[in-house]
């Protein structure tokens, strides 16, 4: 019986088994081999070589990475505090206007992400939407805030919101209100619950959200293109002009691979700390 | 006992919106007191201990602890603890670090808190090795002395009760009581304890207050309540006793209008116009042999028999109702069910319960 459940189980996994094979870890292994290649040689036939991550030192694109994950991690950070209010109201107090909440936010998402941030690209240009009309009607201009980092940041809060919002109202959902009630019978002040009681049995929830937004930040293309219109240079612009422009593919590889190996380790941590199957509602 | 009693509450009502969980409750409550609150649910009982706790705010009324009003404290201020229906156990945190919480708010160094936790755990009887233990190590009534240890720390005035014993299987729920009682004499503190089990109020309780839809039914202790119920509800409430209408007639003699039972002239005088029940509880009934003679008498066939254990209950059906009877099971009847019994008992078994026409108190 159990290896018959074992067989059906292995059977049952193998169409995504073989898709993930097929897109997930062919690419990633095609990225490491092409990392390894001798610069502007292009054969197959070669010794490992690692002159591309020396050049990613040597010509300072380092500095595009290090600016890509700290744009991240302010994204996350900044989500974070602001979709935790709003979280904890989906999951402890809004009730059925909970469901309301969740159709706008996820509406959203049916619009194509370029097309949403052209619209913000449209309204804040100088002459756009916002200033276009403000000085029509007040005659009162101000500078663009696009093309510099802080509007690039404001894009993947924007873009990535949902995926901080969603995580977290479902860790919410994992405290149980008696715990609350509980910590605060016992003298507890609403800082220390939120930090003692709430926040920590949260934490699976607030790991999966900002570990989604902190990675799908550190590998976004758009919000730096079309907001930030090259005036910030992040890994991924590099990453495209090495294998377009540049036609150096193994230094794009060898980019790719630094940012998945980095991303990869951060996520590792608290990927093996947190229990899944609680997120998932199966336990407690 | 002082003129001030330790807990005051005085016309406390709460209302849901339009539907009034608790009106105008009056309770006094004695330091070191063990009293227990029982009723079915929504009988307001949960709402009242929520009330006394903070959780949730008074409507109307006071509620005083040693003469300053808490009603309007918020609950991290009162010297109010409580033992959740859930246990309410903080699961990302260890045995200790449960226990300690309470202190650890308060300040108190990792070195004394340590000490005390281990003093508490002494004290429920669970091994010091527990201190580092996870809650889902532990088993449920490991969990219910760790809720307790963590009460106990938080060393409050009052600790409330709320039915923490419930999901507890039998035999352990019997333990418990019983530790719970003599952690109570221990302790000297002041336990307020809610249930829906009369029984579990009776092993443990000094008083016990029977509450129905948002009132006080009775308030007394275990051995009034139970031989001097106050109504028809607080009777029922504590199990199986036997029932009889009683009306008085014009000269004084009992009438009995769900069927007649047989009473010896002057063992029963009531007052005419006189409406209520009398009670009877079931091991205070006798099977009367030929010519033994009771102060009431009725007679009927015996139609079932069931073992208790220790003891054995009959079920005879007469012309004023099935009635029951309870006797130790060394005692059991040798004639078998369908066979005409003649039931009897005293008037000092029969406790009076006065309604008004329509059946309420």
């Amino acid at each position: 019986m159990e290896r018959l459940e074992r067989r059906l189980g292995l059977l049952s996994a193998l169409p995504i088994g073989i898709l993930l094979l097929l897109s997930f870890v062919m690419p990633l292994l095609l990225v490491a081999g092409f990392a390894v290649m001798p610069q502007k040689v292009f054969e197959l036939a070669h010794l490992p070589d690692f002159s591309s991550f020396a050049v990613i030192w040597e010509q300072g694109y380092y500095k595009s990475l290090l600016r890509s994950l700290g744009l991240a991690f302010l994204t996350t950070v900044i989500l974070f505090l602001v979709s935790w209010p709003l979280a904890y109201g989906m999951a402890k107090v809004f009730g059925r206007f909970t469901l309301v909440i969740t159709i706008l936010v996820v509406l959203i998402l049916f619009v194509s992400e370029n097309i949403r941030l052209f619209g913000w690209s449209l309204s804040l240009m100088k002459g756009g939407l916002l200033e276009g009309y403000l000085r029509a009607w007040f005659g009162f201009s101000f500078e663009t805030p696009l093309y510099d980092w802080p509007v690039i940041v404001f894009g993947m809060c924007y873009v990535y919101f949902p995926f901080m919002l969603f995580p977290l109202a479902q860790g919410i959902s994992l405290v149980p209100d008696d715990a609350r009630l509980a910590a605060s019978d016992l003298g507890a002040s609403p800082a220390r619950i939120l930090f003692e009681i709430e926040m920590p049995l949260a934490a699976p929830g607030i790991m999966v959200g900002c570990l989604l937004t902190f990675v799908l930040s550190a590998g976004a293309v758009a919000e730096a293109k079309l907001l930030g219109g090259r005036s910030v240079i992040v890994l991924t612009d590099d990453v495209e002009s090495a294998f377009t422009f540049g036609q150096n593919w193994p230094l794009g590889s060898a980019l790719s691979l630094t940012l998945i190996v980095i991303v990869a380790l951060l996520a590792l941590v608290p990927i093996s700390r947190i229990d899944l199957d609680a997120i998932m509602g199966r336990k407690r | 006992m002082a003129a001030k009693p330790f807990v005051q509450i005085e016309n406390v009502t709460k209302r849901f919106g339009r539907f009034t969980a608790l009106d105008r409750i009056n309770l006094d409550i004695s330091e070191g007191e063990f009293l227990t609150i029982v009723g079915p649910s929504g009988s307001g009982k949960s709402t009242l201990i929520r009330l006394l706790v903070g959780i949730d705010d008074v409507t109307e009324g006071t509620i005083s602890l040693n003469g300053t009003r808490i009603d309007t404290m918020p609950a991290n201020k009162r010297p109010t603890c409580m033992v959740f229906q859930s246990l309410a156990l903080f699961p990302h945190m260890t045995v200790g670090q449960n226990i300690e919480f309470p202190l650890k708010l308060r300040g108190v160094a990792p070195a004394d808190r340590r000490t005390r936790a281990i003093e508490l755990l002494a004290l429920l009887r669970l091994p010091e090795s527990y201190y580092g233990k996870r809650i889902s190590q532990c088993s449920g009534g490991e969990r219910q002395r760790v809720a307790l240890a963590r009460a106990l720390a938080f060393d409050p005035q009052i600790i409330v009760f709320d039915e923490p014993l419930s999901a507890l299987d039998y035999r352990l729920r019997k333990t418990l009581e019983k530790e719970l009682k003599d952690l109570h004499a221990r302790t000297g503190k002041t336990f307020v304890y809610i249930t829906h089990s009369l029984e579990e109020a009776m092993v443990m309780s000094d008083r016990i207050a029977i509450m129905r839809s948002g009132r006080f039914e009775q308030i007394a202790t275990a051995e009034e309540i139970y031989s001097r119920p106050i109504s028809r509800f607080v009777a029922s409430f504590m199990g199986e006793v036997n029932l009889f209408p009683v009306t008085g007639r014009a000269d004084g003699t009992p009438d009995w209008p769900a069927g007649a039972i047989g009473a010896r002239p002057g063992a029963l005088a009531v007052a005419p116009g006189w409406t209520g029940v009398l009670m009877v509880r079931p091991e205070l009934v006798r099977f009367l042999d030929a010519g033994q003679a009771a102060d009431f008498t009725l007679s009927g066939t015996l139609t079932a028999e069931y073992a208790l254990g220790s003891r054995i209950q009959y079920s005879v059906d007469t012309a004023a109702g099935l009635v029951t009877v309870e006797r130790p099971f060394e005692t059991r009847l040798t004639a078998p069910v369908g066979t005409p019994v003649t039931l009897g008992w005293d008037r000092a078994a029969v406790h009076l319960i006065a309604e008004a026409a329509d059946g309420t108190a």
